[in-house]
């Protein structure tokens, strides 16, 4: 190992436990695993005349286990040898992730496509497109063609809202 | 073998296919497996064998289309091509892209008949073998399969088990299907049907990527310019002919093996084409070997990988789970029985891979500048797009939102787990195999009257076991080698 990577190495062992990235994560699946692990408890179970070898809830419960220590294992090698810490999320990552709630509260309360033509706009806007024709494409006119496309063609029915609506009466 | 093709609309779907597939495959951050993931439902219009004949000329296709983006522009439009810039892209910027991409054609071409005729000679011998396994074997199989995946796959073995772990979770939600017990559903009643392959599928490939698309907006390519591809001339190919060969074998022998397929034959077939070479200083400065090597290697991979998809319902890579998906879908169930009942359909997707290889190198030599042009469609554009296909195609299977949510779900889960170095593949490999591994371990256990040593009273399983216990110790060998 080079001198470089030893200080890296080191830095990256000075953090704080909870600063630690390797940790956060870990931290995160084993909660995770140990939460689905109490509701395997909650299974219901069946007489052993029908159980066809073991419990429903007996293999969840050793898959679940089986991550929590494989989980335990990287950590430790993660404390010998440091993840990679990558560089900071930038905005437009959170600008992607939020226009996905958006499309979410747009689909289910306003209209399936105007949520998806929401979406288009905001992902193409913020990510750098400020031509509105290719703006107006985007929104507009492929979710039109993906809808005539999806309605005719495979013959399926979206769900209702204020423009789907229009169409279907 | 090609008479079940002789039909003007499978040659159609055929010619369809391949042409998605090299747009598919030029793209970075598409590729066979997601665009395979975002037509399986546009498949459900076209009978069984239309529609696996489509997916499997978009999985050679797309499989030699990354090497295009990887020639031109430095970055692989694959995962399979990343070998494949390492020389590709030097010999493009001394004003040979066309020699590159020649070179790239003819030995993704070769690769991929070569393991087309493995897939035909291996597959019913394999099926053949399937018929002495019982439940036992089949879930020490899966095992294999499993580890094999964590062993071989990229990045850390131990991360690929959780995430293969991971992937048999995913499948357990829904009703218990011996004893119709509801586990992980919470109450809500659609996911006592458990959770679809689609939304998966299509969140862990499509939109991860998109959300990882949404980090990379500063990212600049440097295009070279492309006249016209040219074939190979006789001294590239007297230079490259045994390690087209030589990487052909290998390929076919990684696609067997329940691995990541393509990716992993490519860096072997690479390593092994420098290791072997006479000139191996010219790697990485533009060696037509070392373009030879990589893009032989992953695309023989195709074929291989169809080896344990069709003979045993095991996925050999990750655009195979989605084959087998299609499969399945339609009412096709892979296995030793598919081979005996129904060879015709065999012989189709035999043809299928056979013809899409030659097609492609048709359209790779005289459409490949067009197809680079595709890469000058801006991401800004695209990627709406794509999100627009995928949350219809997902919505399209069983015409509910909640797979929507649980396509959304599982793309900021994959972007997560991708940016730790958790690979997405084991997750859906585990998907496809989870019901195996569950059942065939139940079955197992009502044979054996509970008592799991009896496990060790069968030959073929344990030599699974064994085999498994291997795939696991192997990484952690090759590791400590490595470090001394």
């Amino acid at each position: 190992m080079s001198d470089v990577q030893k200080s890296k190495g080191a830095d990256k062992k000075s953090l704080p436990l909870f600063f630690n990235i390797s940790f956060k994560v870990i931290f995160i699946i084993v909660l995770t695993s140990s939460v689905l692990l109490y509701f395997t408890f909650t299974f219901e179970e069946v007489p052993p005349i029908l159980n066809r070898g073991i419990q429903p809830a007996t293999f969840p419960k050793a898959l679940l286990i089986l991550i929590i220590s494989l989980s335990l294992i990287v950590y430790y090698l993660s404390i010998k040898v440091p993840w990679n810490i990558e560089k900071k999320l930038p905005n437009s990552f959170y600008i992607t992730l939020a226009s996905f709630i958006i499309f979410s509260v747009v689909s289910v309360t306003l209209d399936f496509f105007l949520g998806i033509s929401v979406l288009s706009v905001l992902v193409s806007f913020f990510w750098g497109e400020r031509r509105i024709f290719y703006l107006f494409l985007v929104a507009i006119i492929f979710p039109i063609i993906v809808f005539i496309f999806f309605e005719t063609i495979l013959g399926l029915r979206f769900p209702g809202g204020i423009i789907t609506n229009l169409y279907y009466n | 073998m090609l008479a079940p093709l002789l039909s003007s609309k499978l040659m159609i779907v055929l010619i369809f296919g391949t042409l998605f597939g090299l747009i598919l495959g030029v793209l970075p951050g598409l590729g066979p497996t997601t665009g395979g993931a975002l037509i399986l439902p546009f498949t459900m219009t076209l009978d069984p064998l239309s529609a696996i004949v489509l997916l499997t000329a978009i999985y050679c296709a797309g499989t030699y289309g990354g090497a295009i983006t990887a020639v031109l522009i430095n970055t692989p439009g694959t995962p399979a091509a990343a070998a494949t810039c390492l020389d590709g892209y030097p010999l493009a910027q001394k004003g040979e892209a066309g020699r590159a991409l020649g070179m790239a054609t003819v030995s993704s071409t070769i690769g991929g008949i070569f393991s087309v005729v493995v897939l035909v000679f291996f597959a019913p011998l394999l099926a053949q073998l399937a018929y002495e396994f019982g439940q036992p074997e089949y879930f020490a199989l899966a095992i294999f399969g499993l580890t094999m995946l964590a062993s071989i796959g990229e990045g850390s073995p131990i991360k690929n088990l959780i995430a293969g772990a991971f992937g048999i979770l995913i499948s357990t939600i829904g009703k218990d299907f011996m004893t119709s017990i509801d586990r992980f559903t919470f109450g809500i009643n659609e996911l006592s049907e458990g959770i679809g392959f689609i939304p998966v599928v299509v969140g862990l490939f499509a939109i991860s990527e998109m959300l990882t698309q949404s980090t990379l907006l500063d990212q600049i390519f440097n295009r070279v310019a492309l006249k016209a591809v040219k074939l190979p001339s006789i001294s590239d190919y007297k230079k490259t002919w045994i390690t087209i060969l030589r990487s052909s074998g290998i390929g076919s022998f990684i696609g067997v093996l329940p691995a990541e397929g393509g990716t992993v034959a490519s860096l072997i077939g690479y390593s092994e084409a420098k290791r072997w070479s006479k000139n191996p200083e010219e790697f990485g400065k533009g060696s037509v070997e070392g373009i030879a090597g990589a893009e032989a290697a992953n695309n023989a991979a195709t074929g291989g990988a169809m080896v344990p998809t069709l003979a045993l319902g095991i996925p050999g890579s990750a655009t195979t789970a989605v084959i087998l998906t299609g499969l399945i879908i339609h009412g096709v169930r892979p296995g030793p029985d598919l081979f005996r009942e129904q060879p015709d359909f065999l012989y189709g997707i035999f043809g299928a891979m056979l013809i899409a290889n030659v097609l492609f190198f048709i359209f790779g030599f005289f459409g490949a500048k067009i197809f680079a042009r595709i890469t000058l469609v801006p991401n800004k554009l695209l990627w709406p797009m794509i999100f627009a296909v995928s949350v219809c195609g997902t919505y399209s299977l069983s015409q509910s939102i909640l797979d929507v949510w649980i396509m959304l779900f599982f793309g900021v889960i994959g972007f997560f787990m991708r940016r730790y170095g958790f690979s997405v593949v084991p997750v859906i490999i585990g998907l496809i195999l989870g019901e195996l591994v569950e059942g065939t371990l139940r079955q197992s256990l009502v044979i054996f009257e509970g008592e799991w040593l009896r496990f060790l009273t069968r030959p073929i399983a344990v030599t699974f076991f064994i085999l498994s216990l291997i795939a696991l110790i192997f990484p952690l060998l090759r590791k400590k080698k490595s470090n001394e």
